[in-house]
């Protein structure tokens, strides 16, 4: 490190406090090389620079996601692969029916999602748009939000835009629900009056007990929670987030959670598609 | 005055126990966020606090405070280091933080330990499901002042 860093460093730890995330880097099966560190984006006015939650997390959680043969959320993906494939429903289709080519077609499809669908004239997450797939093009029924199927697929999509940095639009058609995204991310809920801000804006880096906060970006989604032994899908977290703040919660799947995760995905912008991560 | 004092004397042969509590909603801030009187009516005891702070379904003030006095592992670093505590509070303006720190740090992160209503959403503790306001508040009156009993003991 030379002198400018090492001030620079020194300053930062003065500002901040202390730097706990680390300076590792992301390099996935020793050829993908992951952003988890970039500027906030200019509309994000708490943060200045964002990182992905793998730099909070410790070292054999780190090593879990850098090798596909550790990141036990892989079986998952394999699953999905077979699904893709798989014809189900009254149309005898399959994903594979309308996308041949799964890598080519679906590579950067994670990055820009949710997203706003023109010809539905509203926003889809990407769990949304399978569910729509399966029911409108292929005659099959919907999988459950937040279910393994959902989750498994996710993963599988998401995989192929690894190392893409995420490129959520937040204006034009999506822009008041954006806003509305943005609102509640401040908002304080439940009896224990938490935003999403006051944990991962404002203490982002600070212990609550033996949890180290990160930023709660969500560009690691669907991400494989070691507590689950499970891929969860987001909007299940954030689900699970606001009912710690001994909250009445939102349902995934619902306009509140579909806005707070174009909002929470925005605040990621430039940090690269992760799923399937691997967390605590 | 006569009056209120024969009230409360009836009141304390009723329900002897919670006869001089102070429930929620009549507690009395001062400008600055303090509370002058025990929320119980009865003094607090320093070591059933320390139980409370510690304790994951009580206060679990170690969550986002730091005492080096106390035995609790994995202390968190959200709120200030609560050492030295009682040398730069009194009694009245900790009881004041315990209940409702807002009342002295607008901005404050910190829940309010001894409100139960005014919520956005409020839920029914940790289901997820929607509660009913008035809530039960996350602390006693009783164990609010063994909190701060423990806390004035925290002198430099």
């Amino acid at each position: 490190m030379t002198k400018t860093g090492l001030l620079t460093a020194a300053i930062a730890m003065i500002a901040t406090g202390a730097l706990a995330q680390d300076d590792n880097q992301l390099i996935i099966n020793g050829e993908t090389e992951m952003i988890t560190e970039a500027p906030a984006p200019d509309y994000i006015s708490g943060l200045k620079t964002i990182y992905s939650g793998w730099r909070f997390r410790d070292a054999s959680l780190q090593q879990m996601q850098s090798d596909d043969f550790e990141n036990p959320a892989v079986i998952a993906v394999d699953r999905a692969t077979e699904m893709w494939s798989t014809v189900e429903g009254t149309a005898d289709k399959s994903c594979a029916s309308c996308h041949e080519n799964l890598e080519a077609d679906m590579k950067g499809v994670r990055a820009v999602y949710p997203k706003w669908n023109e010809k539905a004239g509203e926003l889809r997450t990407l769990a949304t748009q399978i569910n729509k797939c399966r029911t409108d093009n292929m005659g099959a029924e919907e999988w459950k939000y937040t279910g393994a199927e959902m989750t498994g697929m996710e993963a599988l999509i998401s995989i192929q835009s690894r190392g893409m940095p995420v490129n959520v639009a937040i204006d034009g058609p999506v822009a008041d629900i954006w806003k509305h995204g943005e609102e509640m991310y401040y908002t304080r809920y439940g009896q224990l009056e938490l935003s999403c801000a006051s944990c991962h804006e404002q203490n982002a880096d600070n212990y609550i007990r033996a949890d180290h906060l990160s930023q709660g970006q969500i560009n690691g989604f669907p991400a494989f929670r070691l507590k689950d032994d499970g891929l969860v899908q987001v909007q299940n977290r954030f689900k699970g987030c606001i009912r710690d703040t001994r909250a009445e919660t939102f349902n995934p799947g619902s306009a509140e959670f579909d806005a707070l995760e174009l909002y929470v995905a925005s605040r990621g912008n430039g940090l690269s598609v992760e799923g399937p991560s691997v967390r605590p | 005055m006569i009056r209120t004092i024969t009230a409360i004397a009836g009141l304390c042969l009723a329900t002897a126990a919670t006869a001089q509590e102070v429930a929620p909603v009549d507690v009395d801030y001062d400008d600055m966020g303090a509370i002058a009187v025990s929320l119980s009516g009865a003094p607090g005891d320093a070591t059933a606090g320390q139980e409370v702070m510690t304790t994951r379904a009580l206060g679990n003030c170690v969550a986002c405070h730091q005492v080096s006095d106390l035995k609790a592992e994995f202390q968190g670093s959200v709120g200030p280091s609560l050492d030295g505590t009682g040398s730069r509070w009194d009694e009245s303006q900790l009881r004041g933080i315990v209940s409702n720190a807002k009342m002295t740090f607008p901005d404050t992160v910190m829940p309010s330990f001894y409100k139960v209503s005014g919520y956005i959403r409020p839920g029914d503790a940790f289901t997820g499901k929607a509660g009913t306001e008035p809530l039960p508040p996350l602390l006693t009156a009783q164990q609010i002042e063994d909190v701060v009993a423990y806390l004035t003991t925290l002198t430099d």
